[in-house]
């Protein structure tokens, strides 16, 4: 089983579902990146996504699009963020991590050897926003045959006649973008998210994370109740790029800021009210 | 179905009369499908996926773009073969837009480089100055259909931009224009002149504040306004169906310098000229010469201060093939896939990539790509304003300069179509600037 599907099935033994905290690799730099990848687990984080920086993050927000200049900045590669992954694996075998980002960094490394090197990084799905599954085809295969996830978006504007192509080509958990929009401007309602989630759970078995606008403990415990996780990542950059000195270097204050929020958004995401088991 | 068929001919026999052959391609149905004669035709492209040659193209954008890109190449495929959609654009093109356009027989310029035979067509005495209002015409009728009554765009330059605000005033509706801040501030008086329209200009600061940041942006609200908005691309770039789309819009500039053409000499042109930045402007004039494989086709990219200088926008020479904004294509990049930043002195050409069917082309090396530099491009400027009392637009002088280094070297029944893309009032600032004159 994959890692991904054994901490799902781990989670929905427990009554509970995951928090799934992002990261942008290199942000603002490759030593506390790492070090902030690998305290995440013992903060609360369930699975981990890791933001592969991109010169244009189209589908993005501000606060994303900033960190990705600064992962930038301090020189990230998808080469580093791979390396990034193999040492993090070092320490934690069954934490899943999935990298998220944009295709022509992938393209520009090769499918077939970027989804091998991954795979041996210990890298467990991808997310890639660009790549909708019109285009997959050329990264499924490769995909397919390391064992790598590639986790589906799922938006409002999906339509239900669309819904089972999508899914079709989903594995590890589906990915519900909860509002039409970009990162870390608006949040869905936790009436919009009630009527989304069914409609996802008539077409997959697979579990469902939602993202995009999901900021508060509070939210992050109704996402992953309503579903099966919670994606948190402009609230968390945020708070990352509140704590750099002015010259946008890390401080003392960065590393147990960023895991302070994590634990209070783990602890929310554990006391919400039991799902079903 | 064979009645809209036949509805298409009795179109086509009124267009004929009105217009001769100069008839735009994007209602031929011998072009697009009903017939096999055909089939070995480099106009069939893209396939169904928006993919040039099986490589270039296609569809890269975010699943909550997906659905709205697919109304709109349904939506436009509908327009595409209703003839009430063609009447109406043809009509706008026509008594607002002020087509035909002109193929002025450059005689001075011809003379005083003793070569080849040099035409000009003249898309700079269109509506707003550029060959931009043909597509955004289009574009504006296909909104209105599909019932959005919000426009999003993006311009470097602002051709694109003040087209766009130009037909949103025309029709009523609300535009948004993203232009780069180092644009907004490097083109005052179209940035002005949007505004006076009505338009909203978001300046973008992301990035070098220039026409890709610009496109991120538009692309973003796009997204956070899916109900009401239309993205109106300015060039033959982003998602499928745009750039096929836009070349079908813009195609009606060969069309007309084809017939132009056969009209002044009797034949087809021996060489054709274009600008190239996203490459809208070219791609019109180019494609129904497509087939022609007597016609030359050029296209100038912006060398910047030269092709190895590290500051160029030749896409097609300095790039390599990858996926910007919905589309896969010659791409100025890093090793590591990260996008480079462009420039040239004319803001218009200052784009990273270019329109996926040049890229293609250029594969299969039906279009040639040369590149033209900053000073090249404003020695030729100042060339075809003295020479012939026309000034073009800078991305257009890039073309200029071309075709006068190759003129010479051509023999005298040699004809050289250049195709002058847009004015060069808005860019009197910039030259007067690098000539050290203060205005």
């Amino acid at each position: 089983m994959s890692r991904i599907a054994a901490r799902f099935k781990a989670l929905a033994a427990q009554g509970r579902g995951a928090l799934i905290p992002y990261l942008e690799a290199y942000d603002p730099d490759w030593d506390t990146s790492l070090e902030l990848l690998r305290k995440m687990p013992a903060a609360g984080a369930d699975l981990i996504e890791i933001g592969v920086p991109f010169s244009d993050p189209s589908a993005d927000g501000p606060v994303i699009q900033a960190a990705a200049r600064r992962g930038l900045k301090a020189g990230a590669t998808l080469a580093g963020v791979l390396d990034m992954v193999t040492d993090f694996r070092q320490q934690d075998n069954e934490t899943p991590v999935i990298l998220m980002g944009y295709l022509n960094p992938v393209e520009s490394y090769g499918y077939e050897r970027f989804c091998r090197d991954a795979a041996s990084a210990g890298v467990d799905g991808l997310i890639l926003v660009d790549l909708p599954p019109e285009e997959a085809d050329v990264l499924a295969p490769f995909a397919k045959a390391n064992g790598l996830d590639i986790i589906r978006l799922v938006a409002p504007t999906t339509s239900d006649e669309r819904l089972p192509y999508v899914l079709s080509h989903a594995s590890g958990f589906v990915y519900y973008v909860s509002i039409t929009g970009i990162t870390g401007t608006r949040s869905a309602t936790t009436h919009d998210l009630e009527a989304a989630i069914p409609r996802l759970r008539k077409v997959t078995k697979l579990p469902i994370a939602i993202g995009f606008g999901v900021r508060t403990p509070q939210q992050a415990a109704n996402a992953s109740s309503i579903a099966d996780g919670a994606v948190v990542a402009s609230a968390l950059l945020s708070t990352l790029a509140e704590t750099l000195d002015d010259k946008g270097r890390a401080t003392a204050e960065t590393l147990p800021r960023v895991l302070a929020q994590i634990e209070d958004l783990a602890k929310a995401v554990r006391s919400a009210d039991g799902k079903a088991v | 179905m064979t009645g809209d068929v036949r509805l298409l001919h009795i179109w086509q026999a009124r267009f004929f009369t009105r217009y001769g052959s100069g008839r735009p391609e994007m209602a031929d149905p011998k072009e697009h499908g009903t017939s096999a004669v055909h089939s070995n035709s480099l106009r069939h492209q893209p396939d169904e996926r928006g993919h040039f040659g099986g490589r270039h193209g296609g569809r890269f954008v975010a699943e909550t773009l997906m659905p709205l890109i697919l109304e709109l190449d349904e939506a436009y495929k509908v327009a595409k073969a209703d003839p009430a959609f063609r009447k109406e654009l043809d009509y706008y093109l026509k008594d607002y837009v002020g087509r035909p356009s002109p193929l002025w027989f450059a005689q001075r310029m011809t003379e005083e480089l003793g070569g080849a035979k040099i035409f000009l067509k003249r898309e700079e005495l269109n509506h707003t100055g550029s060959h931009k209002l043909n597509n955004v015409m289009g574009q504006i009728l296909l909104a209105r259909r599909m019932g959005r009554t919000r426009i999003v765009a993006e311009t470097g330059a602002g051709q694109h931009g003040v087209a766009t605000a130009t037909v949103c005033a025309l029709f009523g509706l609300k535009c948004v224009i993203y232009m780069g801040a180092t644009d907004v501030e490097r083109q005052k008086p179209n940035v002005f002149r949007m505004r006076l329209l009505g338009a909203e200009v978001v300046p973008v600061t992301s990035g070098a504040g220039t026409l890709k940041d610009a496109m991120n942006e538009a692309m973003r609200d796009w997204v956070a306004n899916i109900a009401d908005t239309y993205m109106l691309i300015g060039t033959v770039a982003g998602p499928h169906p745009y750039p096929a789309m836009v070349r079908d819009f813009q195609s009606v500039i060969g069309t007309e310098t084809k017939a132009q053409m056969k009209a002044a000499e009797g034949r087809l042109p021996d060489v054709v000229v274009a600008a190239i930045g996203g490459g809208s402007n070219a791609m019109g004039i180019f494609y129904p010469f497509l087939d022609d494989k007597s016609v030359r086709l050029i296209g100038v990219e912006a060398a910047g201060h030269g092709l190895d200088s590290g500051k160029t926008a030749a896409s097609i020479e300095r790039g390599r093939p990858g996926v910007l904004h919905g589309n896969r294509t010659y791409l100025l990049q890093n090793a590591d896939g990260q996008i480079e930043e462009a420039h040239s002195i004319s803001a218009g050409l200052d784009y990273p990539g270019v329109g996926p069917e040049h890229s293609w082309l250029h594969d299969i090396g039906r279009a040639e790509y040369v590149g033209i530099t900053d000073n090249e491009a404003l020695d030729a400027f100042q060339f075809c304003t003295r020479m012939e009392g026309i000034i073009p637009a800078l991305e257009s002088a890039h073309a200029v300069a071309y075709a006068a280094k190759i003129a010479p070297t051509l023999s005298k029944d040699t004809l050289l179509v250049v195709n002058l893309s847009g004015r060069g009032d808005k860019d009197i600032f910039t030259v007067a600037e690098h000539l050290g004159v203060k205005l």
